[in-house]
């Protein structure tokens, strides 16, 4: 027993046993620092900010206030109308935004996979992928209000950047990870580059893209309500018009309405990667 | 220079005679290099001429060679030196366009059949058009007719039936996916079958299978089959010619019934006094 090296000196019978449990748990200080520093920056921020707990109960306040006349939802069949124009164009903006967004990932996506282009190649799209990626769709639906004015267009465009900045990103890493055994398979038989893409590679890679884009359809339809406060038009800007004008029951009207269509978006998405697979 | 009493019978091919004969399926390999890292070769000066038909059985140890040297004549591995002819071109210098079309006329199957796995078994044996088919169409599944009709006839040719063809390639056995790769390779229509480790994992009966079915399409259809092995058994069964490498090198070339105890010690257990 006692010949097993320096676990054989950690016994009972040699240590008490807070050593023991201090042996089994050493103390890791650089972990203990960062929860420690983490905390202290987290009270000197609210601390700048104002953030203090009589502002938040009132606050709570006035969310019921707010919350109170709401209630009840405003279902008047002009509000009816102006909703459904709204969601109309958001559903249309997704589905839009969705198509061409994917459409540019293919090659996007391809043109990123290091395992199939050359190194300068794959940086270059790598590098567009990362700008596209680095705004979320409401900047980026503020920059294209201002280049092709208030609406639907607007939208569009936003949301197809950031479809190709998330789908093409996970097109180029699933690529990355097909078996290039069974690609030079299909290289070895004397087939162009095309064609191993067509029978080599998207085979693999075809049942996760078709995940990746319903999902990205998904999201879509969500982020499509958004870009309409910025004026990239949809349900978002009827949302937007009925808070300024204090119409606070068909703003919960609208929030319903927003609710039930992810939902809907949701079972569909689901419906559709089960088609395509 | 190296081990000439290991060379019993088969003149070694670096005295062929300089010009290369435009044999339908003869390969020439002339004094053929290869290293995947600077100053330390896989491949050493290996000259060769595998002509005409049958069954050629490259054996030795893992790691010596026999991948990359059938590997170089498709060039899925580039050579660091030498000459590769096969039909009146030197394969080592092909690019682009030429080397497709080169490769369109070599078929080859891979140890782990490399199968694409989601595809169905006709849509693999297609695959094996893809050198004829233009892309578009091959992503369009508009294979022409005849391409299909020979797709159903090899897959019968290899003893799976019709009622494999849509069945997906990852739902088969060892022995059912290396039948496909072999009919893949036969699709091309080619004047050379490489087959790298065939039946390295399979088990011994499928092995002895897989074996008489290359065997069977090379007499049948007069192709020459070059299969990297090694088993020598299986070597012996069917190859009318054996290589044997150790080291990078070819140690012995000659039929099967010349193979000794004393090439194998060398080819297997040598390696301990050439390095």
């Amino acid at each position: 027993m006692s010949g097993r090296g320096p676990v054989g000196t950690l016994t009972a019978g040699t240590l008490t046993g807070g050593a023991l449990r201090a042996a089994a748990f050493p103390a890791r200080w650089p972990v203990r620092l960062a929860w420690i520093g983490l905390l202290l920056y987290a009270l000197y921020a609210a601390s700048i900010l104002g953030v203090t707990w009589e502002r938040f109960v009132q606050g709570l306040d006035n969310g019921a206030r707010f919350l109170d006349r709401m209630f009840p939802p405003n279902l008047a069949p002009d509000k009816l109308e102006l909703l459904w124009t709204g969601m109309v164009e958001s559903i249309q903006i997704a589905v839009l935004a969705t198509v061409f967004g994917i459409l540019g990932s293919l090659p996007l996506g391809l043109m990123a996979a290091r395992n199939l282009t050359p190194p300068w190649l794959s940086w270059t799209a790598r590098g567009l992928i990362a700008v596209l990626r680095s705004f979320h769709s409401v900047i980026v639906a503020i920059l294209f209000v201002k280049a092709v004015g208030f609406g639907a267009l607007a939208g569009i465009l936003a949301l197809v950047v950031s479809t190709m900045g998330f789908v093409s990103k996970l097109f180029a890493d699933a690529i990355e990870e097909i078996s290039m055994k069974q690609a030079e398979a299909v290289r070895a038989t004397g087939a162009t580059f095309m064609s191993v893409i067509a029978m080599g590679v998207l085979p693999q890679v075809m049942a996760r893209f078709v995940g990746f884009s319903t999902y990205q359809l998904d999201s879509n339809l969500r982020n499509s309500t958004m870009v309409g406060l910025v004026g990239g038009g949809g349900i978002g800007a009827t949302l937007f018009t009925a808070y300024q004008r204090f119409d606070y029951d068909f703003v919960l009207t609208i929030l319903l309405a927003i609710i039930l269509l992810i939902m809907v978006a949701e079972v569909g998405a689901r419906r559709l990667r089960r088609i395509f697979q | 220079m190296m081990n000439s009493p290991a060379r019993p019978v088969v003149a070694d091919a670096g005295g062929v005679a300089s010009r290369p004969e435009p044999l339908l399926g003869a390969l020439l390999i002339r004094n053929l290099f290869k290293e995947y890292r600077a100053g330390q070769p896989v491949l050493r000066d290996i000259s060769l001429a595998v002509e005409g038909r049958g069954l050629t059985a490259i054996i030795g140890p893992s790691g010596t060679g026999k991948s990359t040297l059938i590997r170089c004549v498709n060039r899925l591995v580039d050579p660091t030196a030498g000459e590769i002819w096969f039909g009146g071109q030197d394969l080592a210098r092909l690019r682009g366009r030429a080397l497709r079309a080169a490769r369109r006329r070599i078929g080859m199957v891979f140890q782990e059949y490399n199968l694409v796995e989601r595809l169905s078994v006709i849509e693999n044996l297609l695959c094996g058009r893809l050198g004829y088919v233009p892309a578009w169409r091959a992503f369009l599944r508009r294979f022409p007719d005849a391409d299909i009709a020979k797709a159903f006839e090899l897959l019968d040719a290899v003893g799976l039936g019709a009622e494999f063809a849509t069945r997906r390639a990852d739902q088969l056995s060892g022995g059912q996916r290396q039948r496909v790769g072999i009919a893949r390779a036969v699709m091309q229509g080619p004047d050379l079958v490489l087959a790298d480790e065939p039946t390295s994992s399979l088990d011994p009966k499928t092995s002895v299978e897989i074996m008489e079915l290359l065997a069977e399409l090379s007499a049948a259809r007069g192709i020459p089959v070059i299969v990297n092995i090694h088993n020598v058994d299986l070597a012996r069964r069917f190859a009318q010619r054996v290589i044997g490498m150790t080291q990078g090198e070819v140690v012995f070339d000659g039929p099967p019934e010349a193979l000794e105890d004393r090439h194998l010690t060398l080819i297997y257990g040598g390696q301990g006094w050439l390095s």
